[in-house]
């Protein structure tokens, strides 16, 4: 609607008043462009027309122009929204369109921000953790107990849900303590996992993701690409799991008289996931898939004649930013390449010498 | 001028935008209607729970589900199902002993809680819409971490939903013996909605199913969560249904205990 004719090739059609926010981290302000619109296109396209006529400069993130890769988000009349997915036809003929970049994360330029906030709350998310003795390639679940965790893996990431979320978009001091919407269902969807056997998720959700923070006032559900139900099948849910373990008097006081259940409460951004992967033999198992030894007394009498502790030269510690952490990119870190977490002196496969044991036929050392 | 892949460094500025939004459409209209639907309602309620009168039908047995049970020595002795308890001093309402916790049950409702954080509260009063406060901590700390309380309440309104099917079955027996009008159809609507609404609590969700890591080995639990999970979706319709069949039933039963109307009789 609105356009005189369908957008046919080199036919001219309607032009459409766009305010779009140029500028930087250093200031901008709001640009007048009048632009013409065809039928069918949704505003990326405005965005990318205005690109190869008034504003070859103009910045902005995009890829798959399908709503699947979540690169496009944007600030449409005030309203996160994905540029390639929203139909210019939602709009009056006469309507101003105003896009801006996502208002919760810094601008780097135009209508690119800089959403590293979100990799950062990822990284600290521990990952999937199945039972330790489990090995990749046994992994059985049935579809109904993994139903629920499959909704959130359809989120594209386009970060919407975090920027409108008001607990870091109108209070920035919050971000440090709060991990927003995106990951309450990274944790809703692995502490609902058939498989996942960690089960401090729900503490390390109030704790250290900041679960308390929101007040279920739904904006993220609202803006959600792909109608994933955040609030009511995500967060609200880790509410009530999280009440279950912290404010429920009847299970704190069936715990004190029975002493179940006592898991103890530390932070748990700090320790290795307890359950990630580890050799099939740790669990002194014999394991078909895993591509380990099939005859366990063989093993056992093997490891008799290793010695394991041997010495040998310390690696050097991973090359970290000021953070202390691992840069996030190669582009945020202070050299080419991205630097390795096991210090930049180790090469692999490792060489013999420098294992910290001793195969039966190395060093002559048998017992 | 040519485009380039900006480094990232250090701590960066937000994009400078002055106006605190940018939505175009009438994003204040829900919170308004918000306000006052809950307004009237509360007004209403207030009113009518501190009238202490016209709450009972003694010749069709019909008792307003705002002073059920009547527990004061004000009561009427026939309205009275559960006994007698307490002082009649005029600021204890007669239903004292349920009141409280259907307030604090809808207060820490999830869909309530939504409704005036943004309508009363303005935290915030619509997507992208800025907070009205400096502030911000959430339900992290008193008095709103009470908020995790819900499941309690919702134990409560399992017990007064007993307790208000209970009154809409001993409407059907009036002095005169059994008998149906449409008081009685009120009562009843009123309780299958009350009922609607307290299944669909997402508290009752979870306890029913949602807690489970595994649906595979407890299907009827499973088939359970499934039929809440339909109606919570409604949690917010049911909500505010409720509140106007509340209303209703009690305005109802006010003004045939006035006398201002008569009940349509069916059957006796």
């Amino acid at each position: 609607m609105g356009t005189e004719t369908s957008g046919a090739p080199g036919k001219p059609a309607a032009k459409r008043q766009f305010r779009i926010w140029r500028g930087d981290a250093e200031g901008g302000d709001l640009q007048d462009y009048m632009v013409e619109v065809n039928e069918g296109e949704v505003v990326l396209d405005v965005i990318h027309r205005l690109q190869a006529t008034d504003a070859p400069d103009l910045a902005c993130r995009w890829n798959c122009k399908a709503g699947k890769c979540g690169s496009c988000s944007m600030e449409i009349n005030g309203m996160p929204k994905l540029g390639c997915m929203t139909r210019m036809s939602t709009f009056e003929e006469n309507e101003t369109i105003t896009v801006t970049p996502l208002r919760t994360f810094p601008v780097i330029r135009d209508l690119v921000t800089d959403v590293s906030f979100n990799y950062e709350k990822a990284r600290e998310t521990p990952a999937f953790a199945p039972p330790t003795d489990l090995a990749p390639g046994d992994y059985r679940m049935q579809q109904v107990d993994v139903e629920r965790s499959q909704e959130f893996r359809k989120c594209i990431e386009c970060f919407l849900c975090q920027t409108v979320c008001h607990v870091i978009r109108d209070h920035d001091e919050n971000k440090q303590a709060f991990s927003g919407p995106r990951y309450f269902i990274r944790a809703a969807e692995l502490d609902m996992h058939p498989l996942d056997a960690r089960t401090d998720r729900k503490d390390y959700a109030q704790t250290e993701q900041g679960l308390g923070f929101c007040n279920i006032t739904k904006c993220c559900t609202e803006v959600c690409p792909e109608h994933i139900k955040i609030t009511d099948n995500g967060i609200i849910p880790m509410k009530e799991r999280v009440v279950d373990r912290r404010y429920d008097p009847l299970v704190w006081l069936g715990s004190k008289i029975f002493r179940r259940g006592q898991v103890p409460q530390t932070s748990v951004t700090s320790e290795h996931s307890p359950g990630a992967v580890r050799s099939s033999a740790a669990g002194g198992g014999v394991h078909s898939h895993a591509g380990g030894s099939h005859d366990a007394q063989a093993e056992v009498q093997a490891q008799q004649g290793v010695n394991w502790h041997r010495e040998v030269p310390h690696p050097t510690a991973p090359a970290v930013d000021a953070s202390g952490k691992l840069p996030l990119t190669e582009l945020t870190f202070d050299r080419a390449a991205a630097p390795s977490p096991f210090g930049d002196d180790v090469t692999f496969p490792l060489p013999p010498e420098h294992l910290n044991f001793a195969h039966p036929t190395q060093d002559e050392r048998n017992h | 001028m040519t485009s380039s892949a900006t480094r990232p460094q250090g701590v960066r500025a937000r994009a400078a935008i002055a106006a605190k939004t940018l939505r175009t459409d009438r994003w204040w209209f829900a919170p308004l209607i918000t306000v006052i639907g809950l307004s009237a309602w509360v007004a209403y309620a207030t009113v009518r729970v501190f009238m202490h009168k016209w709450y009972w039908v003694e010749e069709f047995s019909y008792l307003t589900p705002f002073y059920s049970p009547c527990v004061t020595d004000r009561c009427i002795p026939e309205a009275s199902h559960f006994g007698q308890y307490l002082p009649g001093w005029w600021i204890i309402p007669d239903a004292a002993f349920t009141l409280p916790f259907l307030l604090l049950f809808r207060l820490t409702c999830y869909y309530y809680r939504k409704a005036y954080y943004r309508s009363f509260w303005l935290s915030p009063p619509a997507c992208a819409v800025p907070d009205g406060h400096a502030s911000y901590s959430g339900e992290t700390r008193f008095p709103l971490i009470v908020q995790n309380s819900h499941r309690y309440f919702f134990y409560f309104a399992v017990i007064i939903s007993l307790i208000n099917s209970w009154d809409a079955i001993l409407a059907f027996n009036t002095p005169q013996g059994f008998g149906i009008g449409l008081g009685n159809l009120i009562l009843l609507g009123n309780v299958i909605m009350l009922w609607a609404y307290t299944i669909s609590c997402h508290s009752c969700r979870h306890i029913i199913g949602g807690r489970l890591k595994h649906f595979s080995k407890h299907p009827v639990r499973y088939r359970a969560w499934g039929y809440i999970s339909w109606l919570n979706v409604r949690h917010m319709q049911l909500a505010w249904i409720t509140l106007g069949t509340l209303a209703l039933t009690d305005f109802y039963v006010m003004s045939v205990a006035a006398g201002w109307i008569s009940d349509l009789r069916f059957i006796n």
